[in-house]
């Protein structure tokens, strides 16, 4: 894993959903980089969401690709549109619809804490 | 839109070089390919040479005079060098030689490469070729080595997203945009099969029926198993070269791509993922229409995958590509004849070469050697690929000169 994202994961760890927002031209971005997507520029500061969206798109995964999934299976995989403007993937609560508000909740699978919507 | 998409304006004069639209030389002389399966105990290069051998026999070419090689890359067989690695088995030494990866594009962009590199000079004969036993010498770790280059590895992968996840996602955001139905992915379905039927080199030829598709074991909803491809191994050749076969002129006339995201969670808009850019961009250079097209070979490693693709392109309204079917419009006998060896969906996928064989297939359309799956005259056709999550777009016209 890139050091970047290392600190979006830590972030997880400590309940938060971290992001990057650029510091010369405030563009954010959710997709960590050494870099700002819109202007280049390198100075980007951590900014923690307040962790509430709406549902982009989301799948019940029947099929898991790997063992430590397949315990889990069926899961919900969403794409949610944070208030913020930035869509990230993530687990959602069984019985969410495209479109629903919800908001970031944290469980631990596998010996890390992934973010987990449920409807707010 | 989140903030962090910084869109592309659609505008196609970014596309290419605004070249006046002119008589390229590049012709498609020579197609072969392997049945698509199971064939244990082959390999990569074994399945590639017996693919170049149909390829070279239908061009009735000697090996000799092959002086450009494009390769596919093979799952099978990640090698630095996979090009000058199959030269040297099949015993070719040519002017110029590499792999290529561009995901499911891959055999789109070679064939548009090869045509470049004749065009310019810079070659007369350009064997394209790809293959593997994806099938039957394909590990697990292979696979989920596979997985994790599809999906983004530090924001996608951990979440335990499945290629076909990726699909679904795409799919429900689609579906709810626009009104297409989960019946409507399963007549597409139902329709490579029946057309797979047809070539006795397709790898699923038994009929199914919606209903079939529809109860299907679940995958990762909306999509179920026989909304997804198969796994096959088998191999697809092209030879592209500068002049035409004495008799038969099948011409690469325009080709176009389009690269707008890599990864699902970077999709700007489920409406301008690159394909109808791709497409328009084929058929400015090629001095066509969709109106002008009479042949359809577009890239379906997902049911959800062709119908947005046809969307998209223009040739359904949204939401009507199901009806257009429906019609029987892409049936053989037709306006559009779609993928009538059976697409990935039935015919097969082995990777790069599944979809070259959407190539190979409107090669023969257009050559009238399709046999019992010829589809009348056809004149005009219109090839597309995509790679990754619909993230990579090649469009390909062809036209049979009269
Ligand atoms: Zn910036």
């Amino acid at each position: 894993m890139n050091k970047h994202a290392a600190h979006f994961w830590e972030g997880c760890a400590a309940g938060e959903l971290r992001y990057q927002h650029c510091a010369a031209c405030a563009a954010l971005q959710f997709h960590a980089r050494a870099f700002c997507l819109r202007c280049g520029g390198a100075k980007l500061e951590w900014r923690t969401a307040q962790g509430s969206g709406t549902v982009y798109a989301l799948s019940s995964v029947a099929r898991a690709p790997t063992d430590e999934f397949r315990a889990l299976a069926p899961y919900v995989i969403v794409l949610v549109d944070l208030d913020e403007g930035l869509r990230m993937m993530a687990h959602g609560a069984p019985g969410l619809c495209i479109g629903d508000r919800v908001r970031a909740g944290f469980f631990v699978h596998g010996g890390r804490s992934l973010p987990r919507f449920d409807k707010s | 839109m989140g903030a962090q998409f910084y869109a592309i304006p659609d505008d196609t004069s970014r596309f290419h070089v605004d070249l006046p639209v002119r008589t390229l030389m590049a012709y498609i002389t020579g197609v072969g390919d392997t049945a698509f399966g199971r064939h244990a105990g082959e390999t990569a290069l074994t399945l590639m040479a017996q693919a170049a051998n149909a390829a070279l026999a239908d061009a009735g070419l000697a090996r000799a005079e092959v002086d450009g090689l494009l390769c596919g890359y093979a799952t099978t067989l990640p090698h630095l060098m996979l090009s000058t690695v199959f030269a040297e088995y099949y015993g070719l030494q040519p002017v110029y030689a590499h792999a290529l990866q561009l995901g499911g594009a891959t055999g789109c962009a070679m064939a548009m490469l090869a045509r470049e590199l004749v065009d310019a000079g810079r070659c007369r004969e350009v064997l394209v070729v790809a293959g593997e036993n994806r099938l039957s010498g394909q590990t697990r770790d292979a696979a989920i080595q596979t997985l994790a280059q599809v999906g983004h590895p530090d924001y996608e992968v951990p979440y335990g997203a499945s290629v076909p996840a990726y699909y679904a996602l795409l799919a429900s955001r689609y579906m709810h945009e626009y009104p297409v139905s989960e019946t409507d992915l399963a007549e597409f379905a139902v329709l490579m099969r029946r057309h797979a039927g047809a070539h006795p080199g397709a790898h699923l030829k038994e009929p199914i029926s919606v209903a079939d598709v529809l109860a299907s074991k679940k995958i990762a909803a909306p999509l179920k198993l026989l909304d997804c491809c198969p796994i096959s191994d088998g191999a697809v050749a092209l030879l592209v070269s500068r002049e035409p076969r004495a008799g038969l002129g099948v011409r690469i006339a325009g080709a176009g791509q389009a690269h707008l995201h890599q990864h699902v969670s970077s999709i700007a808009s489920v409406s301008d993922l690159g394909a109808r850019r791709a497409a328009r961009s084929a058929m400015d250079e090629a001095g066509v229409g969709l109106g002008d097209i009479d042949y359809l070979g577009i890239y379906d490693s997902f049911s959800i995958t062709l119908l947005i693709l046809l969307e998209e392109i223009g040739i359904a309204a949204r939401g009507a590509a199901a009806a257009r079917l429906g019609s029987g419009d892409f049936a053989p006998a037709g306006r559009l004849p779609l993928n009538t060896h059976g697409g990935l969906l039935s015919y097969g996928h082995c990777g790069v070469a599944g979809g070259m064989a959407h190539i190979a297939e409107a090669q023969r359309q257009l050559a009238r050697k399709a046999g019992a799956r010829q589809a009348g005259e056809r004149h005009c056709a219109l090839v597309h690929g995509d790679g990754g999550v619909l993230s990579s777009h090649v469009s390909l016209v062809l036209r049979r000169d009269e």
